[in-house]
């Protein structure tokens, strides 16, 4: 497969790559390259090569999974370019090949996937206090613990129409309308890019000798320490 | 430069803003984060500004999050766009007002690529009637409602009971503006003042009394990353992108953060919290941290509501010196309790961060 014309269908792709000047603005604003050992202007310039080896080598590869999507490379590229876009465009390719198994922040495509699709598909949400755990989020703080102990309550106070029907801070969206998101996904891939994510990630944790359970806590929460900048 | 061709200039970053008549749709962190935040905004706009504000409760999601964690297909989002474009349509509205900057961004994004590429946008049509036999118009006007705050903002000044401003010394008080990513740096020319000079919560501070700080990570991300957050391993990227924010603005001082996306507030209060628990450091006096609030939660503490139903009890950092240093009274035995004063118990406090 040519992995360059297969990016080049991407909208995202044909958006946020028109010739790049290596110059490097993308890498001195990017708050990833900052954190992480990234650097966007690599990752682009390996793009435009056309080297088959190369990109595929980086859908394999952790850096493509470093960038946080913030998009301050847009405003700031002298030619226009989007290296956050060609970014979105090599992980939807990574995951379509099932090469994001490769990398250890790639296999966080399991749990991100059941998190956000999961809210989506159930409560017509990509976040929700039914699934939003303190547990999972201690950062959120002893006021939280708090709130979410007495949700309820505490959402009765602060105005909200919490599981109601009707208009409302976080109402409980209608049937009628998740059956619409529901088909909307049916259609338009999602819920065979769901499937696609979950097959290639049973395979990879047979492979690691974990269940599937096993396997997505870890993606969750392991985090080596190969990833950062000195 | 002439004073005729800076006006030139400064018109180009304007933007165009219908006094009336919005679609609104809500945000998903906003809701389960600053529930009252949004709450706040339909009681200000419909109440006390009388103006149209309408929402449908059949709108859901406008899947941005999971775009941008890469969890779903771009013509899965741009579908679910389309859905809530044909519930506007339904309701007989053009001008669509969204409470998120991740749905803000969204919205621009696909706006501008159908616009590009009418193919697609004709696919996402016939998706969508195949899905779920609905038809839309395009809205005639996008706008965040941090858009509408600004464009009211004199008159919610001229209905306030407070202003910005130190009771003590009379001063104006160091606001510092912090302006969602999404807002502004993908689609300028959407955005208040676009990506230079974005001018949305400045005005705000300026109109309201207050005087904004200006420092050297101004326009730094807050850090959320969508997946750098809702996954465990990868929020040492989200905090120290906060920490960098709070190191540069540390030495000018500023009495209280203003913010226009729904993540930003939540992450800059929260990290404080974990920057002072794990290292000791707090960035406001006396052990307080710098309090960060939505704009909705300053034009109602302007407006004289009760910092209690404004939800500002959700907080990690204490919003008490703030509201000291304007004059604003309030009931600190009230902080925590229920509807009709009911007692629902209180938050353990911090171990170094001073809360009450």
């Amino acid at each position: 497969m040519d992995l360059y014309e297969e990016l080049s269908k991407d909208y995202r792709f044909k958006e946020g790559l028109h010739t790049c000047i290596n110059c490097g603005t993308c890498t001195a604003i990017c708050p990833a390259a900052e954190f992480y050992r990234y650097d966007p202007r690599k990752i682009v310039n390996t793009v435009q090569s056309r080297d088959n080896a190369q990109i595929e080598a980086l859908l394999r590869s952790e850096t493509i999974w470093y960038c946080g999507e913030c998009m301050s490379c847009l405003t700031r590229c002298p030619r226009k370019n989007g290296p956050g876009l060609v970014i979105m465009a090599l992980r939807d390719l990574s995951v379509r090949l099932g090469y994001f198994t490769d990398s250890e922040k790639g296999r966080q495509m399991l749990p991100l996937t059941h998190a956000m699709t999961g809210n989506i598909l159930n409560y017509g949400y990509c976040v929700h206090p039914k699934t939003f755990k303190w547990e999972d989020h201690q950062e959120s703080g002893p006021v939280w613990k708090w709130h979410t102990e007495h949700l309820e309550k505490s959402m009765e106070r602060l105005g909200a129409n919490y599981m109601g029907e009707g208009p409302g801070v976080l109402r409980k969206i209608p049937q009628e309308s998740l059956d619409d998101l529901k088909a909307i996904f049916d259609v338009t891939g999602g819920t065979e890019r769901i499937a696609l994510v979950e097959e290639y990630s049973r395979k990879k944790a047979q492979e690691m000798g974990m269940t599937i359970e096993e396997y997505e806590r870890y993606a969750f929460e392991h985090c080596s320490d190969e990833h950062f900048n000195d | 430069m002439i004073y005729e061709g800076k006006q030139k200039i400064w018109s180009d970053y304007q933007k165009e803003i219908p006094d009336d008549h919005w679609y609104f749709v809500r945000s998903c962190i906003r809701q389960n984060f600053f529930p009252a935040s949004e709450r706040m905004f339909t009681e200000i706009t419909r109440n006390r500004l009388g103006k149209d504000i309408y929402e449908n409760p059949y709108h859901t999601t406008c899947g941005g999050i999971a775009y941008h964690c890469d969890t779903i297909p771009q013509e899965t989002v741009m579908t679910i766009v389309a859905r809530q474009f044909a519930l506007m349509t339904e309701a007989g509205y053009e001008n669509y007002v969204a409470s998120c900057i991740t749905s803000f961004g969204n919205y621009a994004e696909i706006l501008e690529t159908w616009r590009e590429f009418p193919e697609l946008e004709a696919r996402i049509r016939e998706n969508l009637w195949k899905a779920c036999k609905k038809e839309f118009n395009k809205p005639k006007n996008l706008a965040h409602t941090s858009d509408l705050i600004y464009h009211w903002r004199e008159k919610i000044a001229e209905l306030g009971k407070f202003r910005l401003v130190d009771k003590e010394t009379g001063e104006p008080l160091r606001i510092v503006e912090h302006i969602g990513c999404h807002y502004a740096k993908m689609f300028p020319h959407k955005a208040v003042g676009g990506a230079e000079y974005p001018y949305v919560l400045a005005g705000m501070v300026e109109s309201w009394g207050g005087q904004v700080v200006d420092y050297p990570e101004r326009r730094h991300c807050c850090g959320y990353g969508f997946r750098q957050y809702h996954v465990k391993a990868n929020r040492g990227y989200s905090v120290s992108n906060t920490h960098k924010k709070f190191e540069s603005m540390e030495p000018f001082h500023p009495d209280a953060i203003i913010t226009n996306c729904p993540g930003c507030p939540y992450f800059l209060d929260r990290w404080q919290y974990v920057i002072a628990e794990q290292t000791g450091k707090t960035y406001g006096r006396n052990g307080f941290g710098i309090p960060v609030f939505t704009y909705e939660e300053i034009a109602g503490l302007i407006l004289g509501y009760d910092p209690w139903d404004l939800g500002l009890q959700l907080h990690q950092v204490a919003v008490e010196p703030f509201l000291d240093k304007i004059g604003i009274e309030y009931d600190p035995k009230a902080k925590y309790l229920g509807l009709n004063k009911e007692d629902i118990m209180r938050p353990e406090l911090p171990t170094s961060l001073k809360c009450f």
